[in-house]
């Protein structure tokens, strides 16, 4: 549904996206991550129509962005950063306006099930001036979903929402995923982690990282981290664990704590345990650290970390747009 | 098509959501009130002086409309642009010449109930005065103000889709409109010169004061604002379409 192709977008000298390339098919949920400023809101815009790319393409629904503008725009319901309210509406009448200018057939129908659906319905003739932020949220999800669209573009959809909304949104968000495309961007992960089938992590302007947040979790480890805590004696475990196998760079961190490497196709822990207990020592602890998916974005979005996994797409669609340059 | 229709309809409604409509035409109708009042009196003094709408329209064109017209077009697009609506109608599946012309209408549509309003200056004249009024005079009268409207309008769309501010739309379409209409002043300085011509013919007023409102209907005229409409509607198109390439 959505394909984008080598896109780049300057502002006058600074270059806010830089050839990105990926697709969203139909029943995706694709997460968009990436620290404040790494573009993904100029990307957002872009696909949605609002600014036009500096180059590349890009296609929803097999139609050109730029090209044919109004026929993809049809398929997009879009949730801009800033919620696009007229205060001096009332709720109802501003799905309505936009139910016309989508050209919904039965609009009346079609807006009192969107409200019902995100729970506004006890609010539809109170002005949108007079409602909270979670609710002029909720609206603004009201008014990108109204037409059924193909392509759900959403730019932060739960922030300022109550954990109750947020799940409440989340499970919108996932129950349309199984019929249309969703792209959303986030700041947080863990919902990234529950809600979006694939992630794309995006920093400076790069695609740093795109797989499922399960998958990058495995690749990125590499090796589980483990603690240890004893009663005492802590020193004389260190060369029987590392004479264990499977683990590696055994440390003292004071007398009590060890820590340790293991791969992570193994789990050590029974192990270690029966040593510490054949050596007459007291287990007090043992915790295994997976990388969490924070960690996971913060060491992708270091910034000295290396553009991880696009090499081979970037370096093909760099051939295609000096091509087209030609 | 039916989105300028949708726009236009939902521009003339928020514009009755804020004060300012209700303050132009409380200000308005009691200043042409007042005026109307006057000229019935002073004819009723001096029987020789025969009242007619011309002092009427004239007091409406200026100051009335060169204040109103700014006052209500100055939000149009300065104000989606600041509260985020304008990136939600330009992803909408809505061409941006049907949103700058549904903005315009909008306005437009303001004005001529304000008009509607007025006629019933004419109709008390009418009842007034023996042998009835001249409605020529007065059709081609509003025939002239609406046109005049239409393409003031133009430039208040024209200029709130530069800003985002809505103030500062405000006082650069005032201070267009004032250019517009002492243009012709300096004129004078080249008289009988093709500069004087040009001049004299960019007038926005120029074009009302000695046909319009002496009845005299001129096609000249009518493609005059017409034009001026359609430039300054066309001139917001490209300030759009710049703003999403900036």
């Amino acid at each position: 549904m959505i394909k984008v192709t080598g896109l780049t977008k300057d502002y006058g000298l600074r270059r806010a996206v830089e050839n990105l390339t990926f697709t969203a098919s139909k029943g995706e949920i694709l997460g968009f991550l990436g620290p404040n400023g790494a573009g993904k809101t100029t990307t957002m815009r872009i696909l949605t129509g609002y600014i036009p790319p500096t180059s590349g393409k890009v296609e929803i629904g097999g139609f050109d962005i730029v090209d044919k503008s109004i026929e993809a725009r049809r398929l997009i319901g879009y949730l801009p950063e800033t919620v696009p309210l007229y205060n001096d509406m009332t709720v109802f009448d501003y799905l309505m306006f936009m139910a016309n200018l989508r050209n919904i057939k039965q609009a009346e129908d079609r807006v009192d099930e969107v409200l019902e659906m995100v729970h506004m319905e006890e609010r539809a003739e109170g002005f949108v001036g007079n409602l909270s932020k979670g609710m002029r949220q909720r609206v603004g999800l009201a008014q990108a979903i109204l037409h059924k669209p193909e392509v759900l573009i959403l730019d932060e959809p739960t922030i300022g929402l109550d954990p109750a909304q947020i799940i409440e949104v989340r499970k919108i968000i996932q129950e349309l995923g199984t019929e249309h495309t969703v792209l959303l961007s986030t700041h947080i992960l863990s919902e990234a982690q529950q809600v979006c089938n694939r992630l794309l992590i995006i920093n400076k302007g790069h695609i740093v990282a795109e797989d499922t947040p399960e998958q990058l979790q495995s690749r990125l480890t590499g090796s589980k981290h483990i603690t240890l805590r004893v009663r005492c004696g802590a020193e004389d475990m260190v060369p029987v664990i590392h004479d264990l196998p499977g683990i590696s760079s055994v440390r003292l961190m004071d007398e009590n704590t060890l820590e340790f490497e293991t791969s992570v196709n193994q789990d050590a822990r029974p192990d270690v345990a029966r040593a510490v207990i054949s050596s007459g020592l007291d287990l007090l602890e043992m915790t295994q650290d997976t990388m969490s998916l924070e960690e996971i974005f913060l060491q992708l979005t270091r910034d000295d970390f290396p553009v991880l996994p696009q090499e081979s797409v970037s370096a093909s669609t760099g051939e295609e747009l000096e091509e087209k340059e030609e | 098509m039916k989105n300028i229709w949708y726009i236009a309809k939902k521009e003339y409604a928020s514009l009755f959501n804020s004060p300012v409509a209700y303050v132009i035409l409380l200000v308005t109708f009691l200043t042409l009130g007042f005026f109307f009042w006057i000229e019935i009196n002073y004819a009723v003094q001096y029987q020789q002086y025969v009242p007619s709408m011309s002092n009427t329209f004239s007091l409406l064109v200026f100051p009335l409309l060169f204040f109103a017209v700014p006052a209500i077009t100055m939000r149009s697009i300065a104000d989606e642009n600041k509260s985020g609506t304008l990136e939600l109608l330009l992803t909408s599946p809505v061409r941006d010449w049907e949103l700058i012309i549904g903005k315009w209408l909008g306005c437009l549509f303001f004005f001529l109930f304000t008009l509607m309003v007025t006629l019933i200056y004419p109709l008390v004249l009418n009842t007034m005065i023996d042998k009835g009024i001249d409605f020529g005079l007065v059709f081609s009268g509003y025939l002239g103000v609406i046109l005049l409207i239409s393409a003031m309008c133009g430039i208040g769309v024209f200029i709130s889709s530069l800003f985002n501010n809505q103030i500062a739309a405000l006082f650069a379409t005032l201070g267009v409109l004032i250019l517009f209409w002492i243009i012709s002043a300096p004129a004078q300085l080249f008289q009988g010169s093709v500069t004087a011509d040009v001049l004299t013919y960019l007038s926005l007023t120029e074009h009302y004061y000695d046909t319009f409102l002496t009845g005299i209907i001129q096609l000249k005229d009518i493609i005059y604002y017409l034009s001026f409409t359609a430039l300054t509607l066309l001139m917001a198109n490209i300030s759009i379409d710049i703003r999403r390439w900036r």
